[in-house]
């Protein structure tokens, strides 16, 4: 579903990935870990097309096609999708409009008829019960006043009336207690599907307590590091990430 | 004793200044024409396109209104009335400390400004200006070794003719307003800045303007350019004594920084305000201009103004360069019936610059402080970004404080923004130092430092804590 | 100072239409025609307000006035049938609608020119008040002595034509909103004076509204005037829509005076108009007067915007608050010009200004100049203005979860207006506006579309 060869970028002319190789594939889920400022979120900016993120060097390709070239809209409406680790708040743009807006889009991209406005309502409706969000935060502006959960649960929420291909959940445990993490986890793992993959950033081991990976990548300095099993989470936990750095900085 | 008499006492201070130097003084008549200037040229020894550039300054000048737009009220001013020039006679040859009169060693003692090296604030080099001439410049040898020129005005006039020729005027020129014509046809002295490519200037360069003589008037004129990759940090110092009679104080500050250069320009201006009834005080009307004029450049200005019966001044920054970089921190206190208009235009006109002002404004007494700025992004500036703050705090029920920006924006991707509040030392946050111990006083004094914190954070270490002090004084009757 | 040839002109022009104006209006009562003179007296003494005048720095007038428009000295409007013409209510929006047309009074055969109700509400031409209730229009018809009253407004007192009285007595309550059709349509240039003055003694909410429109593509000048008192405990609501063409050029002097426990609200939304000036003057005269005040405006082409407001803070523990947005696309200019006096009696004045506006084109200017004058220590007074475009977060935020640039600016800017347009507390009227701005935003004809005439 998704290869990155060779993925370099840079951000004020500061390289911060430095040669990614990744390939996921339908009905997986990854994981990527790694200590602050190795360039976790910044890959999932690449992914999602942030302009202020340069890429020097190397091609993603995403259901064979070239991703970098594509408008960050063409990208989600291919079917990725971008959890982010801070949304932000769009004061007087309603979270009926913004999805309406949204999924229609989607819809009409992947030729389907537009939804009614009951049709959608509907839709909306079940989507919020299959990842219990609260009704409330929906008749509210984009996540204006939202708390840093109900932020995280918002992301979700969307991800569910989207449903994206490729999944990418830039930290999306960090801030959140264990009964909201669990909420987005059980979320996740409703909305997992055969023709679907996910992309779990996470400094922490404990959201893949929930979201169990099918492969675990260390990421560092710009690097994978190390790729192996849902084991190398647990020994990451208990290790911490410093022998990580030990053992690469020399390289 | 409540708060309110409490601030009232703290804000009735004298000034430490006051005193007078007895020297002789060599004075041209009171008055302005050709002759005067012709006059001052020549004791200068100026060449002649000095004299030329002068006189054509002086037609426009006669020409021109005084500008009545800032809220200020400025009573007539007799300019046939001024004595233009006016130098202690011991000043002759200025170069060794030997031959300067012990008089004005003293007075500059007085003012916390030895002349001698080697009791100065390790770091600092020092040119003293009284009057209408510099008294002597320090460090000048040590700074010559990195090709840094650093000396009065009519020095570099004399000795650096291209330099001047170049960039006398190519920020201010004589056109710009009724005051910087008025200093370009009789500007006495200053100081003179070069800093040579690569250069990082060591020490902070100063210069200490010191009014002396009797119903004159000072007309400094300051000029600093940063050559490419070179750094500077410039502050100047003012303090007149007390008269009852206003004397006029009209000077030029140009600067200019060129490719990756920055200049960082601080004041700590204590002219005389005045007494507690308006009678006397400096009026200081003051144009100071910097041009970012190249790339990567950055001019930074930070005034403490504390001085002055009546304050005009808006310390200014071209953004011509892409990437460059302006900023103007800002302190201005008024008290008793001390005016000050003061702010800052920041003009942007290369692609990614950027400016930033913070002023601070706090009111007194029955004084009037004013913040003026004008920030313009021109239709080619991409990307341009101001931020402003402009905060004002009144000490008084008999003050007024007032605030008059002007943002144009004639760029898509500009941003611009400006925020601007009002208030006062609320009963509560004294309450709270008092119930920590801390006397009402300090509780004030602490409050007005730490609002304007930000500011003094900008100026140069050695001054910081003079600073500080000099805004306690301002406001405050040695209580207890 | 000099005066330049614009200037001039626009002073010789307004001077021969008073003077062949003044004879006609000997069926006037005195007392008015005093009041006509005596404003002329003190333009002349004034001048004509030019780019030099700190309140004109963004704007020149003077060249709109220099003399290319009729004066209409009687209403036109037997020529059209103006229900015919003008269809362009906002359906299930129940108001009294007052028609004016070219500054005057239009009255549909069966109707009176100014109504009255039992409880003593008075309401239509001011014109015909002056006839019927000489009292209440004289002791209020002197905004020319405010200390905020400018050449503008005097050139209006001596140039007046007719407009709407609002009279509201104590207690009194208007059982629906009053809304005024301001309608120019002439086959020629015209220049019209419309005079407004509404007075509100009760506690009663009453709501003003106020369309301007064009019928015609003719170029037309306004300058309007109108005085707003709210008296002890008054309570209105002000509301504003501005849509004529593209040739207009419309001024608008407004004049709010409020007693004590008196409470404003006014929405200006300017979705079109040539050269559009709104003064706005509130004097605060009564301790715990409540002021609030939101603008928004659309410019697009040529189109010249410019809100000028001045708060005078002159008793203590008065609260204002100002909100003025712009969006300026093309080569429009839009200008905020607030200012906010706290005279040194208004102790615990309570007052704040905002201005933000929005660039979305290479060529489109602001103008912002949000001041405070303040004279009183113990205050809250703040301000702020921001300039810019849309953020950027929000934008790939949006565009991330499918939704095209277009659209997403279309939402952004959206929501950047709905700050204003949520506060019209009139349901249907707030949804007709949204629309119409949902409409200007998208480039597509915003104004009324059931209205036969189209300009541009």
């Amino acid at each position: 579903m998704l290869t990155i060869k060779n993925l370099k970028a840079q951000i004020n002319g500061k390289p911060i990935l430095k040669g990614i190789n990744l390939e996921i594939k339908a009905g997986e889920v990854h994981a990527i870990m790694g200590p602050n400022g190795s360039g976790k979120s910044t890959l999932a900016s690449v992914l999602a097309g942030r302009d202020y993120v340069e890429v020097t060097n190397g091609e993603v390709l995403f259901m064979g096609q070239n991703l970098l070239e594509l408008a960050p809209e063409e990208r989600a409406r291919m079917g990725i999708f971008l959890g982010f680790q801070y949304p932000v708040e769009i004061p007087g743009v309603s979270m009926v409009t913004f999805m309406r807006t949204a999924v229609n889009e989607i819809r009409k991209y992947r030729n389907l008829p537009q939804l009614s406005a009951s049709d959608f309502l509907k839709y909306m409706r079940e989507k919020k019960e299959l990842v219990e969000i609260d009704t409330q935060l929906t008749n509210r502006s984009v996540n204006e006043g939202f708390s840093g959960g109900e932020k995280k649960k918002n992301e979700i929420f969307q991800m569910a009336m989207l449903e994206p291909k490729l999944a990418i959940l830039d930290e999306t445990d960090s801030g959140l207690d264990i009964d909201a993490l669990r909420i987005v986890a059980n979320g996740v793992n409703k909305l997992k599907r055969p023709d679907n993959a996910y992309l779990v950033i996470t400094h922490y081991q404990r959201l893949l307590d929930y979201i169990v990976p099918d492969v675990v990548h260390v990421l560092y300095d710009g690097k994978i590091v190390k790729t192996a099993g849902k084991e190398l989470a647990l020994e990451l936990e208990e290790k911490g990430y410093d022998w990580i750095k030990k053992e690469f900085q020399n390289l | 004793m409540n708060n309110d008499e409490i601030i009232q006492n703290l804000t009735q201070s004298d000034y430490k200044y006051g005193f007078t130097t007895n020297v002789d003084t060599e004075t041209f008549p009171k008055g302005l024409n050709e002759d005067i200037i012709r006059r001052l040229s020549a004791i200068k020894q100026e060449p002649e396109f000095m004299l030329e550039w002068r006189l054509k300054a002086y037609n426009y000048w006669k020409q021109m209104e005084m500008p009545l737009w800032a809220h200020l009220k400025i009573p007539p001013i007799d300019y046939q009335d001024i004595i233009y020039y006016a130098a202690p006679k011991t000043v002759v040859a200025h170069n060794s400390l030997d031959e300067i009169d012990p008089e004005l060693k003293k007075t500059f003692d007085k003012l916390g400004i030895p002349l001698e090296e080697q009791k100065q604030l390790s770091g600092v080099a020092v040119d003293a200006v009284m009057d209408s001439v510099s008294i002597k410049t320090t460090f000048k040898e040590t700074l010559a070794n990195l090709g840094i020129i650093f000396c009065s005005m009519s020095e570099a006039i004399r000795e650096h003719p291209d330099l001047i020729k170049k960039y006398l005027g190519s920020v201010v020129p004589y056109t710009d307003n009724f005051f910087a014509a008025l200093n370009s046809a009789v500007f006495s002295d200053g100081s003179f800045v070069y800093i040579p490519k690569g250069v990082r200037c060591p020490m902070e360069l100063s210069t200490y303007f010191r009014i002396n003589a009797r119903n004159t008037g000072q007309f400094e004129r300051t000029l600093i350019i940063a050559d490419e990759d070179s750094y500077v940090s410039y502050l100047e110092g003012c303090t007149a004594p007390i008269r009852d009679e206003n004397q006029l104080h009209a000077a030029v500050v140009e600067l200019i920084a060129l490719r990756n250069a920055e200049i960082k320009y601080s004041t700590v201006q204590n002219w005389y305000p005045g007494d507690k009834n308006g009678k006397g005080g400096i009026y200081n009307f003051v144009t100071k201009r910097g041009i970012c004029k190249e790339e990567n450049s950055k001019i930074s200005w930070t005034q403490v103004e504390t001085g002055s019966a009546i304050t005009w001044k808006y310390p200014s920054c071209i953004l011509k360069g892409d990437h460059s970089v302006g900023e103007f921190y800002s302190v201005a206190v008024t008290n008793n019936y001390q005016q000050a208009d003061t702010g800052t235009k920041m003009i942007h006109i290369g692609k990614n610059t950027r400016s930033r002002i913070v002023s601070k404004g706090i009111s007194a007494g029955n004084s009037q402080n004013s913040y003026r700025g004008l920030v313009k992004i021109m239709k080619n500036a991409e990307n341009a970004r101001n931020f402003t703050q402009c905060d004002s705090m009144l000490l008084s029920d008999r003050c007024g404080a007032h605030t008059f920006p002007y943002i144009e924006i004639d760029n898509p991707t500009a941003i611009a923004e400006h925020e601007a509040t009002t208030s006062r030392i609320g009963e509560d946050q004294i309450f709270y130092c008092n119930q920590r111990g801390i006397s009402t006083e300090d509780a004030v004094g602490l409050i007005v430092n730490g609002y304007a914190r930000e500011v003094l954070n900008q100026l140069p270490m050695e001054f910081a804590v003079e600073a500080q002090k000099l805004l306690q004084i301002t406001l405050e009757k040695s209580v207890g | 100072m000099t005066t330049t040839v614009f200037q001039q002109l626009a002073i010789d022009n307004i001077k021969s239409v008073f003077e062949q104006q003044f004879d006609d209006l000997i069926n006037e009562p005195e007392w008015l025609r005093q009041q006509r003179k005596q404003a002329f007296q003190l333009f002349l003494e004034a001048g004509f307000p030019t780019r030099k005048n700190e309140a004109y720095k963004y704007t020149s007038l003077e060249q709109h006035f220099s003399g290319k428009f009729t004066y209409l000295s009687h209403a036109l409007c037997e020529k059209i049938n103006i229900e015919e013409v003008f269809n362009c209510d906002v359906p299930s929006l129940d108001t009294h609608l007052i028609i004016l047309v070219n500054g005057w009074y239009y009255a549909s055969p069966n109707q009176e020119l100014l109504k009255q109700t039992p409880e003593g509400i008075i309401f239509g031409s001011l014109r015909e008040a002056i006839k019927q209730h000489p009292a209440i229009v004289q002791q209020h018809l002197k905004t020319y002595f405010s200390s905020l009253a400018s050449s503008l407004d005097y050139i209006n007192m001596a140039l007046m034509q007719d407009g709407l009285l609002v009279y509201i007595p104590q207690h009194a309550k208007l059982d629906k909103p009053i809304q005024v059709i301001n309608l120019v349509v002439a086959e020629e240039a015209v220049q019209i004076y419309p005079r407004h003055l509404i007075v509100s003694e009760s506690s009663n909410v009453v709501q003003i509204l106020f369309c301007d429109h064009s019928l015609n593509a003719s170029p037309f000048l306004m300058n309007g005037t109108m005085d707003i008192y709210l008296k002890d405990f008054a309570k209105v609501d002000f509301y504003r829509i501005q849509n004529a063409h593209n040739h207009s050029i419309q001024i608008t002097n407004n004049h709010i005076y409020q007693s004590a426990h008196s409470v404003f609200k006014s929405v200006y939304v300017t979705l079109h108009g040539g050269t559009v000036r709104n003064n706005i003057y509130v004097h605060m005269n009564g301790e715990y007067s409540k002021n609030s005040m939101y603008g928004l405006w659309l410019a697009d082409k040529n189109q010249h915007v410019d809100y000028f407001t001045h708060v005078n803070h002159n008793v203590p523990n008065a609260e204002s608050n100002q909100f003025f947005k712009g969006i300026l696309d093309d080569e429009a200019t839009g200008i905020f010009s607030g200012n906010i006096y706290v005279d040194k009696n208004a102790q615990k004045t309570n007052a704040y200004q905002s201005n933000k506006n929005l660039i979305i084109s290479q060529n489109a200017r602001v103008r912002s100049k949000p001041q405070l004058e303040i004279y009183a220590d113990d205050v809250k007074c703040s301000h702020g203005s921001a300039t810019g475009k849309l953020n950027d977060d929000a934008m790939f935020y949006l565009r991330s979860r499918g939704i095209s640039h277009k659209e997403s600016c279309q939402l952004l800017m959206f929501a950047f207006a709905s700050d204003i347009t949520k506060e019209i507390e009139i349901e249907p009227l707030k949804a007709e506006i949204e629309g119409l701005v949902d409409k200007r935003l998208r480039g597509e004809l915003s104004r009324c579309n059931r209205c036969s005439i189209s300009c541009s």
